[in-house]
């Protein structure tokens, strides 16, 4: 059996487990496995800027976090009871007419449309701003954090259009379909995988192609790739606006598995912990960051549950253990012969490529 | 708003918030500059430098409190910095952005042992009696506490001016700083001279913690609330420049302060994001850069 069969084969039976799930798992699992496919978008998009593109953004929950209230906004109007025309919180913090930017995500195709385009014009203008300057490695990262500890404190402090720290909750509906119910549970779990594995599909397929080739090269060598005539710039605004798309579509999903968005899913602790989950996984595996997503957040449950103040130590640990001891994460630990573990988008089974060396000096 | 006497106030506090963030952004600046590297966990150092300071000034209680609770947090810190130079940073230095991350995780643990031994509430300093009150100066009443702290950033910017330019240790700090291959063959041990920075600057941010701590209650995130405004101060400073970092300081403190008249809070922290962002797209290299030939400086 050729190794590109292989893969295919463990990767649709994987796919047909996870469509199967609902049958397997009991309800509080389910959950679980929905919300962490749900966060596994995300974990995607991180792949192609950090893992491809060499570039650490400590600012996804941003993305998240605009998808996630796109979407909530809407369910927060379809959830009004007959006489309101605005939500109850909005009445408390005395606000009286319902803001022009919240009745436009009444519309169920607004909203879902927000939930991409949102996320993606602001990844795109504030990535090109920091891009065309130049400005790269740690600079990024840093300046993406401080975006992360901006955008949640607005959420907090403009409690009359963002629900404040509560966030947004209790939503009853979605294009008429009750939320609470077994079967629109399994329905979103299901539309989740679906969208996952498209997603999963489509990113292997940006990254096998020439787009994904030059993003390599800008990730390994910015400045023979400007020698050889080409601008960095469009390929890392692009790979930028890509993980916020991503990211926003995964925010919008959790916010439907978890009933709730709130500033704590989105500053800048949660933004780091999105970076973890592929680190562990393994930065530039598709597969691997899928399941780290997965083994992280597992473990988080487990760990929070019974002993709560010990998981940030284990949290701690694992940033510390993912970079000197696991480099490559779990993706690295098994052995390369095996094709899904191959670094995304090379196709035939190439060697993984060189260390990035973009950020050295 | 045209009130003079509230502007005037308005600057003072900037200047006052930019003397914290000096104290906070310097050890930043200074291993950015050699090792281009960011220590996320220099929060959690100011953090345990204040701490420091707690235990300090409650079994020694009397004048004598404040200055040993200083030295005491500016050694405890600098030695922290050290172990966490030679046991982390070290092996990390050619992957600065794994560096973020593992200090990321270095600062979690920091903050939950923090909260384990001294609780999640914080603890709080008594400072000393002569510091609870404020000079009249004219229609401005400026606190001491907030006098004392400029004083302190002052005293330690000269002295790390003074280190960096005339003794021979800040020769070899300088000498790295500018070409580490050539500092290397020429006999100078760069990872020494990686390690004393390191620690000096950790040990800077255990004195921002005390000052922090004549301010408001130590708790275990008192760090993280201004390192973020460090971290763009560094950024907006240039590489590893002592008076860029300063200038950045002032600019990003006065900036924030000077917002606050207009909006709130919130709005002049996105205001200063977007500020910052802005300035960048003129001076990417920074208020102050280091001339290079280099092609990726």
């Amino acid at each position: 059996m050729t190794t590109s069969r292989q893969s295919l084969v463990v990767g649709a039976v994987l796919v047909l487990l996870a469509l199967a799930a609902p049958f397997m798992l009991a309800d509080y699992d389910l959950s679980l496995l929905g919300r962490f496919l749900a966060l596994s978008l995300t974990a995607l998009g991180l792949v192609i800027l950090w893992g491809e593109g060499g570039v650490l953004s400590l600012g996804q929950g941003v993305f998240f976090g605009l998808g996630g209230y796109a979407l909530a906004m809407h369910l927060k109007l379809n959830a009004l009871s007959g006489g309101d025309t605005m939500p109850d919180f909005m009445q408390w913090s005395g606000v009286h007419t319902l803001p022009w930017w919240w009745a436009l995500f009444a519309n169920p195709v607004v909203a879902l449309a927000g939930v991409v385009i949102v996320p993606g014009v602001i990844g795109a203008v504030f990535s090109w701003l920091i891009f065309r300057r130049r400005i790269a490695g740690v600079y990024v990262a840093l300046i993406t954090q401080a975006l992360a500890l901006v955008f949640a404190t607005l959420l907090i402090s403009q409690q009359g259009f963002t629900g404040g720290f509560n966030g947004l909750t209790d939503f009853q509906t979605l294009f008429g379909a009750r939320l609470a119910t077994r079967a629109s549970g399994h329905a979103l779990y299901w539309i989740t995988v679906v969208l996952v594995v498209a997603c999963f599909l489509l990113c292997r397929l940006l990254l096998a192609s020439r787009f994904g080739r030059m993003l390599r090269a800008t990730r390994d060598g910015p400045n023979r790739v400007r020698f050889l005539g080409y601008d960095p710039t469009p390929y890392k605004v692009v790979a930028f606006s890509v993980a916020a798309v991503l990211a926003g579509i995964s925010g919008a999903l959790f916010t439907l598995h978890a009933g709730v968005i709130s500033p704590a899913l989105v500053g800048v602790a949660p933004s780091i912990e999105m970076v973890i989950w592929v680190a562990i996984g393994g930065r530039t595996s598709l597969a691997g960051a899928i399941a780290g997503v997965l083994l992280v957040n597992y473990a988080k449950d487990k760990v929070s549950t019974v002993l709560p103040a010990f998981w940030l130590y284990v949290l701690g640990g694992l940033f510390i253990i993912a970079v000197t001891v696991a480099p490559k994460g779990l993706a690295g630990l098994i052995p390369s012969r095996w094709p899904w573990t191959r670094p995304a988008g090379a196709p035939g089974g190439a060697p993984a490529a060189t260390a990035p060396e973009a950020d050295a000096p | 708003m045209g009130d003079p006497a509230f502007v005037l106030g308005q600057v003072f506090n900037g200047l006052s918030v930019a003397s914290i963030y000096v104290l906070a952004a310097l050890g930043l600046a200074l291993s950015f500059g050699l090792m281009r590297v960011i220590n996320m966990a220099h929060g959690e150092i100011v953090m345990i430098g204040g701490y420091i300071a707690y235990l300090v000034m409650h079994v020694v209680t009397g004048p004598l409190g404040l200055p040993l609770a200083m030295l005491a947090a500016f050694a405890g810190a600098g030695l922290m910095g050290a172990v966490l130079e030679f046991g982390l940073i070290r092996s990390l230095t050619s992957r600065p952005l794994d560096t973020l991350l593992a200090t990321w995780g270095v600062s979690l643990i920091a903050q939950q042992a923090s909260r384990d031994l001294f609780g999640a509430t914080g603890v709080s300093v008594t400072a000393p009696a002569w510091m609870s009150g404020a000079l009249t100066l004219g229609p401005m009443s400026l606190p001491i506490t907030r006098l004392f702290i400029l004083a302190v950033s002052m005293l330690v910017l000269a002295a790390l001016a003074a280190l960096l330019k005339t003794t021979r240790v800040g020769l070899l700090v300088r000498a790295v700083n500018q070409d580490r291959p050539t500092a290397a063959a020429m006999g100078v041990s760069v990872r020494g001279v990686d390690m004393f920075v390191f620690a000096l600057g950790a040990a800077v941010a255990g004195l921002a913690g005390v000052v922090l701590a004549l301010l408001g209650p130590v708790t275990p995130t008192v760090g993280q609330s201004y390192i973020v405004p460090a971290f763009l101060v560094v950024i907006m400073g240039g590489l590893g420049s002592i008076s860029g970092t300063t200038i950045a300081a002032v600019i990003i403190g006065l900036f924030s302060a000077l917002a606050q008249m207009f909006v709130d809070v919130s709005f002049a922290q996105v205001l200063m994001l977007a500020f910052v962002i802005v300035f960048l797209q003129f001076r990417p290299q920074g208020v102050i850069a280091i001339r290079s030939r280099a092609l990726d400086a």
